[in-house]
């Protein structure tokens, strides 16, 4: 086995560096946070003129696929805006697996150029974990589907130009047998977008469908075909393009804190012992993260489809960033509660903010026991539980 | 990158795979307790050279890399072999690397004379609970600054293999050894190093074992559960049952990859190629860290592993009839004997650089 990334793929790590050296400026992040949409079109515009996106879609290019996890690796680590720009990167993949050559053409350049974005429509308020039990409806009409509905938790559906949205076209069959899935515009008259605000900065949607007339041609994949779609989209998703190295940036600002933090028992808080020691598990958690995440870009590189390795790196990563946001929760004490801006929070409040950022982790994107069923069934080979 | 084995690995993987299923499994290790030594299958391996494997060319090895070792190491913990193999590659490259050839002897290189490494510091001239102690011909141990090599006249001293032996949770062949007239071997910060480098290589190797064990922890409990029915259905149908096991794999998987990448680094480290000690950014290629985090997660591992694996058991998990607590007792003596992996922790976290001493970020 060879750990190092390779030339190539180190390469592009420096340029991405460097890039965020000069990009990544306070104000990016201090506006991302202000506003919950982490998402930054300029910031991503520039990515693209610095020609950092060219490998940034999954299965599309000729660049090597190692660099897709090290674009979002970096911007994680960094703690820049990018859940934006990942899913809208996840969407150009899927319509480069399955789309026509039409859609091809007008969609693809446009988001590769960082400045148009995407959403992701698939939960709705009755039906989440069991996503393909949704009744958003599309009804074909000559050349056009008429789509009525509503959608729950559309991150982002504020700043994008289109949503993926699975809908049920045929409601008399088994449920993942009468999906479709299509790309459509957010300008469409009929939706509607409403702010679901959560108890992280972060901002998500409600949107509504009311009467929204689609072109057959924004159809991606078979009419009836929309679940094999979603597993392209899940593939894609896990593991490879961010969300399992949350631990990186948290580490370092408590590591930042605790060097000059005094510690009621003398001395600074990085003498403390406890602190030492998960600081050091912590640091072992991330290594492992970051493991687990390169096997699935490994398997995707060289031609597989890492599904269920990317669950195994979701599981661990974000419950061990939950376990230590607790551990440097408690450790920070009073000064841990205070929020950004504040003075005297300790390590500028990012505790506060990992706290209140973390328990999402373990319930978006596939909650813990819905990969822990797709693990103990397909990796395991046990019974179906359900 | 590369997260494949090599050719030449995959080799040795199904080489030893098949070796170990042969000559040990946990028949033989329930059968070599409670010294936890298999002198026939011991005598066995020497026919494959394994004793001398990691030993560079030069000094008469089969100049193999950590990384060859720990795929070995892995295979064995699989099986549960009861055989003292990573200490005594890792002390038999201590030996030859001091470059003195009568340490590193044609005996040690056979195999015929086992070498074992005491990985904790002496203490008032003694190496306590020293891991493969009770059969080891020689021990190598620092004692103060001195590295010193304990050689009786017969393993264990005085009486013979598994002399002294220290009966313990996971039947390991541990054993005090009392340095007294032990030659000196090296003195000074050298000793100290050579020493330290040995036991990185150990925790490593140490870990690739405990992935093993691990390993075969998770497959002993899956086959359990898809066999034993109540309630009319296999027990492993139930939910709360799968999600016991569902986290295993990323666990073990993780250890394993962690333990390998270890591996990697100690090779670089050889070839006098520095590692990156970053956490800040999750940059880490530094052999030494890298050890200690491949011992404590293959522990964490193994022990999550084996307890959850003989828990889906029930009763039958407790018996000393089935295998996994033959598992479960290793997978801790073997996490434990080195130390706490707390104070390990410890350790590792008073290695990193000061924060900011990285490259710059928000
Ligand atoms: C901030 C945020 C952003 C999001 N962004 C998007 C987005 O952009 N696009 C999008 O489509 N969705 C998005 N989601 C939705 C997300 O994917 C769902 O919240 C998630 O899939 C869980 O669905 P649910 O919330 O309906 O919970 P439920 O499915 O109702 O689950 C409730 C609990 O029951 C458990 N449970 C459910 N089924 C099982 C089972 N079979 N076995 C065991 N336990 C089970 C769950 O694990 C959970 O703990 C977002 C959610 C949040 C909070």
């Amino acid at each position: 086995m060879d750990f190092s990334l390779g030339e190539r793929a180190e390469a592009f790590r420096d340029e991405v560096r460097a890039f965020l050296d000069e990009h990544l400026t306070t104000d990016v992040v201090e506006r991302m946070h202000a506003t919950g949409t982490f998402n930054d079109k300029d910031f991503n515009g520039a990515m693209a003129e610095a020609g950092l996106l060219a490998g940034a879609v999954p299965g599309y290019g000729d660049r090597d696929p190692i660099e897709l996890y090290v674009l979002f690796n970096e911007l994680e680590k960094a703690g820049a805006p990018y859940d934006g720009l990942a899913v809208t990167m996840l969407v150009a993949g899927v319509v480069n697996a399955v789309g026509t050559d039409v859609l091809r053409e007008a969609v693809l350049p446009r988001l590769l150029s960082g400045r148009s974005n995407c959403c992701l429509g698939y939960s709705e308020p009755d039906h989440g974990s069991d996503v393909a039990a949704i009744t958003t409806r599309a009804v074909r009409d000559g050349d056009e589907w008429v789509v009525d509905g509503q959608k729950m938790w559309t991150t982002m559906a504020h700043e994008a130009e289109w949503v993926i949205l699975l809908t049920r076209t045929d409601p008399d069959v088994p449920k993942h047998k009468g999906l479709t899935m299509f790309l459509v515009p957010m300008d469409t008259p009929g939706i509607e977008v409403q702010p679901v605000p959560t108890m992280a900065s972060e901002r998500t949607n409600a949107t509504f469908y009311d009467g929204v007339r689609v072109h057959d041609r924004w159809r991606l994949g078979e009419v009836d075909g929309g679940w094999a779609v979603m597993g392209v989209a899940l593939a894609f998703e896990r593991g490879v393009m961010g969300g399992t190295n949350p631990a990186v940036p948290l580490l370092r600002h408590v590591r930042s804190w605790a060097a000059e933090a005094p510690s009621p028992d003398g001395g600074t808080m990085a003498d403390d012992p406890l602190l030492l020691e998960r600081t050091a598990r912590t640091a072992m958690a991330n290594q492992v993260s970051q493991l687990l995440t390169l096997r699935a870009a490994w398997i995707a590189a060289t031609g597989g489809l890492p599904g269920l390795e990317g669950s195994m790196a979701k599981l661990y990563a974000t419950e061990r960033y939950q376990q230590a946001v607790g551990w440097f929760q408690q450790m920070a004490g009073a000064e841990g509660l205070l929020s950004f801006g504040v003075d005297g929070a300790a390590a500028d409040g990012w505790i506060d903010y990992d706290g209140r950022h973390s328990p999402v982790t373990t319930i978006y994107g596939g909650t813990t026991e819905i990969n822990r069923n797709n693990v103990a069934e397909r990796h395991l080979g046990l019974p179906r539980a359900r | 990158m590369d997260l494949n084995l090599t050719e030449d690995q995959e080799t040795i993987r199904e080489v030893f795979a098949a070796f170990f299923d042969g000559e040990t499994g946990p028949e033989r290790a329930r059968a070599a307790e409670p010294i936890g030594f298999d002198t026939a299958a011991w005598d066995r391996l020497l026919e494959t050279g394994a004793p001398a494997m990691g030993v560079p060319e030069a000094a008469g090895g089969g100049g193999a890399s950590l990384a060859d070792l720990a795929v070995v190491a892995a295979e064995a913990g699989a099986r549960i072999a009861p055989l003292p193999l990573v200490d005594h590659a890792v002390a038999a490259r201590l030996l030859a690397d001091l470059g003195d050839p009568s340490a590193c002897d044609d005996g040690i290189l056979a195999g015929t004379t086992i070498v074992g490494l005491a990985v904790r510091p002496a203490v008032d001239g003694v190496a306590r609970v020293v891991p493969s102690g009770a059969v080891a011909h020689r021990v190598v141990a620092l004692d103060g600054d001195r590295l010193v090599l304990d050689r009786p006249e017969s393993a264990g001293a005085p009486d013979g293999p598994g002399a002294g032996h220290l009966p313990n949770h996971g039947c390991l062949p541990l054993a005090h050894r009392d340095l007294a007239g032990a030659e000196v071997l090296a003195t000074g910060p050298d000793a100290v190093a050579a020493h330290a480098r040995a036991v990185d290589e150990w925790r490593t190797l140490t870990a690739a074992t405990l992935v093993g064990i691990a390993r075969t922890s998770v497959d002993l409990g899956v086959a359990y559960v898809m066999e034993r029915e109540q309630f009319g259905r296999p027990v492993g149908s139930f939910q709360a049952v799968q999600h016991l096991l569902a986290d295993l794999p990323g666990l073990v998987d993780g250890a394993h990859l962690l333990a390998a990448k270890a591996a990697w680094a100690g090779d670089r480290a050889s070839a006098g190629i520095d590692g990156v000690l970053d956490v800040d950014h999750n940059d880490v290629t530094d052999f030494p860290a890298l050890a200690a985090m491949a011992l404590v997660a293959a522990g964490e591992a193994a022990t999550i592993a084996s307890d959850r694996s003989l828990h889906v058991h029930g009763g039958y998990g407790f018996s000393e009839e089935y295998d996994v607590q033959l598992y479960y007792r290793r997978a801790r003596a073997l996490a434990y004997v080195l130390d706490d992996p707390a104070r390990e922790c410890r350790r590792l976290a008073r290695m990193l650089p000061a924060p900011g001493a990285g490259r710059g970020a928000a």
